[in-house]
């Protein structure tokens, strides 16, 4: 088996074992990722930074030291967290010269395991889409049809997974960002509970919603970097201190009385149909695995969208203001007056506003604009305030859910991948393609997406499982039976190299 | 009353007072706050805004903000959380300021004002509400085109004090600022430096205006650049007579005009007009999703409440009660500083000579403090040296006089002058005996015997001849004599001469 063929907990044993060294492990992910530059998996990729981390790892094993559990073991980053004198610029034009001075905690946290950071990965706009094709760098191709998107916002994380650029990745999941390119593009992926990763040197977009989490093959590999990347972290308040479990040892055990809702909401218009038949063959698997299989409802999950398209942006407008050319972001080379009107501004307020024109692509602006809007005086206790009563509403249909079900399942998108510039012209279409992912972030509960079955086309498609916070072992768990008796997760794209 | 009584009109003042915290880190990241460092050098990713950092609270500012609501008789907010107040400018890093909107940590409370010797003060300024934020940096405007930043005080906690419209002459909005900042100086919250910005000043004020339509107010103005609390005083007595002579002239009032915002210049002793509110600002205030809100229970403000020592209000009721003080010597050692009324506890602590001690911290040790420019808690002279030397005068060993010079000789000595020894050298003893002093007097009788016929002859008045002679026989004792015994002989005796 080729390297680049292993999963994570593969590669991690053989340098441990020291059947092959972490250098040869990044030259062959380097070699491969060379020959599929086509897909635009990676905004930044410097060979030399890998191999020296490689290099660093192969000496401490070589010194009989500890090299940590994920020692060798590249790690692809979605290009909105922070790592050190590195490029961050969350795919947009305003952080194109942006180096942090400071890690990231979990960019921390994988250094002092061992891990090899490997390339900053394409993602839309400060994560701000559906599809991956609002970035300043292009959009990014979907590995199993390179005609079709990859999911977004974090469609380089998984799209590097899938194409096997790297074993593994971490993205980012404010409105699905992690489960919906995770079901499109045939990979694991999980939004953890809202503050069981820290934020720290995540750029925010919306920060009551966003959250760190990683792709992988499978559900051993997600159990091994969610044990290194969770856990309370000083420097971000909403960070929750509880103990993380040990993952790895949760996920052979075999739950007892599974009880598992399936959300009524969840299976109307709109849903593909060869989407709706993968699913309830998952959903048959498991109650031949003695799970107890209950209809459910989550009556205000329709007004999901709705809610999130006003907390997402109120927060994104005030999060984004800082990028105005004064201190950092990207500053306009010529904000002369355009018009009359123009020239009574101080040239400080035309700086700004030329910046964040040239800065911010067209999402992005939209979003700040709704954002704005909708927290302005007059209007925020129609928007804004009528959001927030709404989510505490959806916040309670689960939590009502999950006093008769342990999780809950359903599709984790409503299609298979759609074809680049498919949605473009039409942000709604492209908003609704999180119909069944949004909920989660609006209530701060975890959510895991596996692959489930392909389509007539080929397509991968993600059979999502949602439960109660902090109860990311269950689900792993729940997730591994079903990978147990499927072949879904072995799969992989054809890609010529 | 104040001299704004005679005045057509009636002065009505609120204050907006915003006061750093005394803390060693920032409201919300890790450097530290100290003033007057090169610009720029109190700097971490958190309070520059860096792209994917995040505030924590600083627990110790939350305690000190609490600890003055509390002391201010304020409610406490079982329940407070963070807002951003977003706007845009060059000194804000993020473009949002981390503040408190609609439930502040601290809603009314009050703070009494000490009556001055003039008549002033002697009330109580209600208080709207406290709220705790982070500060901006600084724009510093250089020649020509270009401003610069300086973000060393970007983060450092803030506390905006709102008072009610309470206050009535400019006096009395001088006294609320001292008061507040004596307390809050107890307190340990602030330096409440005004030259280095620690504790800086708005004032709104309007008048009330009886005319024979009724009582009219004028347009309120939101005077900002108070930096001292002279010019707080200087301004608003500036701006109230602005104000009339406008009203004079085109007699528009509150309803009629916006509310304006003018900036003090002292310099030129105007206030000018800086911009006018049409509206109010849009701020588009929403919770901080990035901090978790403050529950505050009953055994935390509890456990604050007892960390509070005596307040000012209280030292000074004490200082009456317990000492026999006036109201205004009491007021003077309390409004002096802490140091101070410290010292005149230590005093007394040691000596019954209450008065004395009052009277001579007052005079001897203030003036002495100042002029060496030190504070009092450096004094040379130790308390407790002191209050032994009070008593010694108090017990008659030494007189007054002689008593103070030995105090003199103490602070020469710079701490380093043992009492006793000083006494002994410089032969500080009272003379009490009756002849030596009898024999004084007649002396000084005998070489001024024009004194004696003024007296018969009523050409002066008796006491003024008797201070002379008084005067002449402490001379003649190198001011050793038991001066109550000098005058008890002088009476005696004269009167013997039929004086």
């Amino acid at each position: 088996m080729q390297l680049t063929e292993m999963k994570a907990a593969e590669l991690v044993a053989g340098i441990a074992a020291r059947k092959f060294s972490a250098v040869e492990v990044a030259q062959a992910f380097l070699n491969r990722t060379e020959k599929l530059k086509h897909l635009n998996v990676y905004v930044h990729l410097e060979p030399e930074v890998v191999l020296d981390q490689a290099k660093a790892v192969d000496k401490r094993i070589a010194a009989g030291e500890n090299p940590g559990p994920l020692a060798g073991l590249p790690v692809a980053i979605k290009d909105l967290l922070c790592v050190k004198g590195e490029p961050t610029t969350c795919g947009s034009r305003m952080l194109k010269n942006f180096r942090p001075p400071y890690d990231a905690t979990v960019i921390e946290k994988l250094k002092s395991a061992g891990a090899v950071l490997y390339g900053k990965a394409n993602m839309d706009e400060f994560a701000m889409g559906s599809s991956t094709e609002n970035s300043c760098y292009g959009p990014t191709l979907n590995p199993w049809d390179t005609k079709r998107i990859p999911g977004g916002s974090s469609g380089g994380s998984a799209a590097a997974v899938a194409a096997m650029t790297a074993p593994v990745s971490l993205g980012s999941d404010t409105g699905g960002s992690i489960r919906q390119p995770a079901a499109l593009c045939g990979v694991v992926g999980l939004k953890p509970t809202y503050g069981r990763v820290s934020r720290y040197g995540l750029i925010a977009f919306a920060s009551s919603l966003d959250q760190i989490g990683p792709f992988t093959w499978d559900v051993p590999d997600m159990a091994l970097i969610m044990e290194a990347i969770s856990g309370g972290d000083s420097r971000d308040a909403t960070c929750v201190p509880d103990p993380v479990p040990n993952y790895l040892a949760e996920i052979e055990k075999k739950p007892e009385k599974l009880r598992i809702g399936i959300v009524r909401e969840f299976f109307g218009e709109g849903l593909d149909p060869e989407v709706e038949k993968s699913v309830r063959d998952a959903i048959a698997l498991y109650e031949k695995l003695g799970a107890e299989i209950k209809e459910v409802s989550l009556p205000h999950s329709k007004y999901g969208i709705a809610a999130y398209y006003i907390v997402a942006p109120a927060e994104c407008s005030s999060n984004l203001a800082r990028y105005d050319g004064t201190l950092f972001g990207h500053r306009s080379a010529d904000y002369s007056p355009a018009n009359d009107d123009e020239k009574k501004l101080p040239a400080l307020v035309r700086m700004m506003m030329a910046s964040r024109a040239e800065g911010f692509g067209a999402e992005v602006k939209r979003r700040i604009m709704l954002g704005t809007y909708a927290l302005s005086a007059g209007y925020a206790d129609q928007y804004y305030n009528k959001a927030l009563k709404v989510r505490r509403l959806i916040r309670n249909d689960f939590e009502t859910a999950f006093k008769e079900v342990d999780v809950l399942i359903g599709p984790t998108t409503p299609t298979p991948a759609f074809a680049l510039g498919e949605k473009s012209a039409d942000p709604l279409a492209m908003y609704l393609s999180d119909i069944y992912t949004i909920t989660t972030n609006l209530a701060g509960l975890p959510g895991l997406s596996m692959p489930c079955g392909l389509s007539s086309g080929g397509l991968p498609i993600g059979l999502q499982l949602v439960g109660p916070a902090l109860s990311e072992a269950k689900l792993l768990q729940v997730a591994r039976m079903f990978e147990r008796e499927t072949p879904w997760h072995t799969k992989r794209p054809n890609l010529t190299v | 009353m104040s001299s704004e009584t005679a005045k057509p009109y009636t002065m009505v003042v609120g204050l907006e007072v915003h006061v750093q915290l005394q803390t060693e880190s920032k409201m919300f990241s890790w450097t530290g706050t100290e003033f007057g460092l090169p610009p720029n050098t109190l700097c971490d990713p958190v309070n520059l805004g860096l792209p994917g950092t995040l505030p924590v609270m600083n627990g110790k500012a939350f305690e000190l903000a609490l600890k003055t609501a509390i002391a201010c008789g304020c409610t406490i907010s079982k329940y407070t959380k963070w807002d951003r107040k977003n706007y845009f400018y060059p000194d804000l890093p993020k473009n949002y300021q981390i503040s408190q909107y609609d439930l502040p940590f601290s809603l009314g409370g009050s703070l009494p004002i000490p009556a001055d010797n003039e008549g002033n003060g002697g009330k109580t300024v209600r208080l709207t509400r406290i709220h705790l934020e982070e500060d901006t940096g600084k724009m510093v405007h250089t020649s020509g085109q270009e401003s610069e930043v300086d973000l060393n005080r970007a983060g450092t906690p803030l506390l905006e004090i709102v008072s009610e419209p309470d206050i009535r002459s400019s006096v009395d909005a001088r006294l609320c600022l001292e008061e507040l900042r004596l307390t809050l100086r107890y307190l340990g919250v602030s330096d409440c430096e005004m030259q280095e910005g620690s504790l800086r000043c708005d004032a709104n004020v309007n008048l009330h205006i009886d005319t024979p339509a009724g009582k009219i107010a004028t347009p309120i103005v939101e005077i900002k650049n108070l930096n001292s609390f002279r010019s707080v005083e200087r301004a608003l007595n500036y701006e109230a007579e602005r104000q009339y002579a406008k009203w004079k002239e085109d007699g528009l009032t509150i309803k009629d005009a916006p509310k304006e915002t003018r900036g003090w210049s002292d310099p030129d002793g105007v206030t000018k007009l800086q911009r006018e509110k049409e509206t109010a600002a849009d701020y588009r205030y929403f919770p901080e999703p990035d901090l978790l809100p403050v529950v505050v229970d009953d055994a935390w403000v509890a456990r604050l409440k007892a960390e509070i020592g005596e307040l000012p209000r209280e030292r000074r009721e004490r200082f009456e009660k317990a000492f026999g003080l006036s109201e205004y010597d009491a007021n003077v050692l309390v409004e002096q500083g802490k140091d101070v009324a410290d010292y005149f506890d230590a005093v007394v602590a040691r000596t019954d000579q209450y008065k004395t001690a009052s009277n001579w911290i007052q005079q001897d040790v203030l003036r002495t403090a100042n002029a060496k420019g030190i504070r009092v808690a450096d004094f040379p002279v130790a308390p407790e040296t002191l209050a032994d030397l009070i008593s010694r005068v108090g017990r008659g060993e030494l007189n007054t006089q002689q008593g103070r010079e030995v105090l003199g000789k103490l602070i020469e000595a710079d701490g380093t002058g043992d009492l006793e020894a000083i006494i002994e050298a410089g032969g500080y003893k009272m003379v009490s005996d009756e002849g030596p002093i009898r024999e004084a007097i007649e002396a000084a009788l005998a070489a001024n015997p024009k004194a004696m016929e003024d007296l018969k002859t009523g050409k002066k008045k008796p006491d003024a001849i008797k201070g002379f002679l008084r005067g002449q026989v402490m001379k003649a004792t190198g001011g050793k004599a038991n001066p109550n015994l000098v005058g008890q002989l002088l009476d005696a005796m004269l009167s013997e001469l039929g004086g």
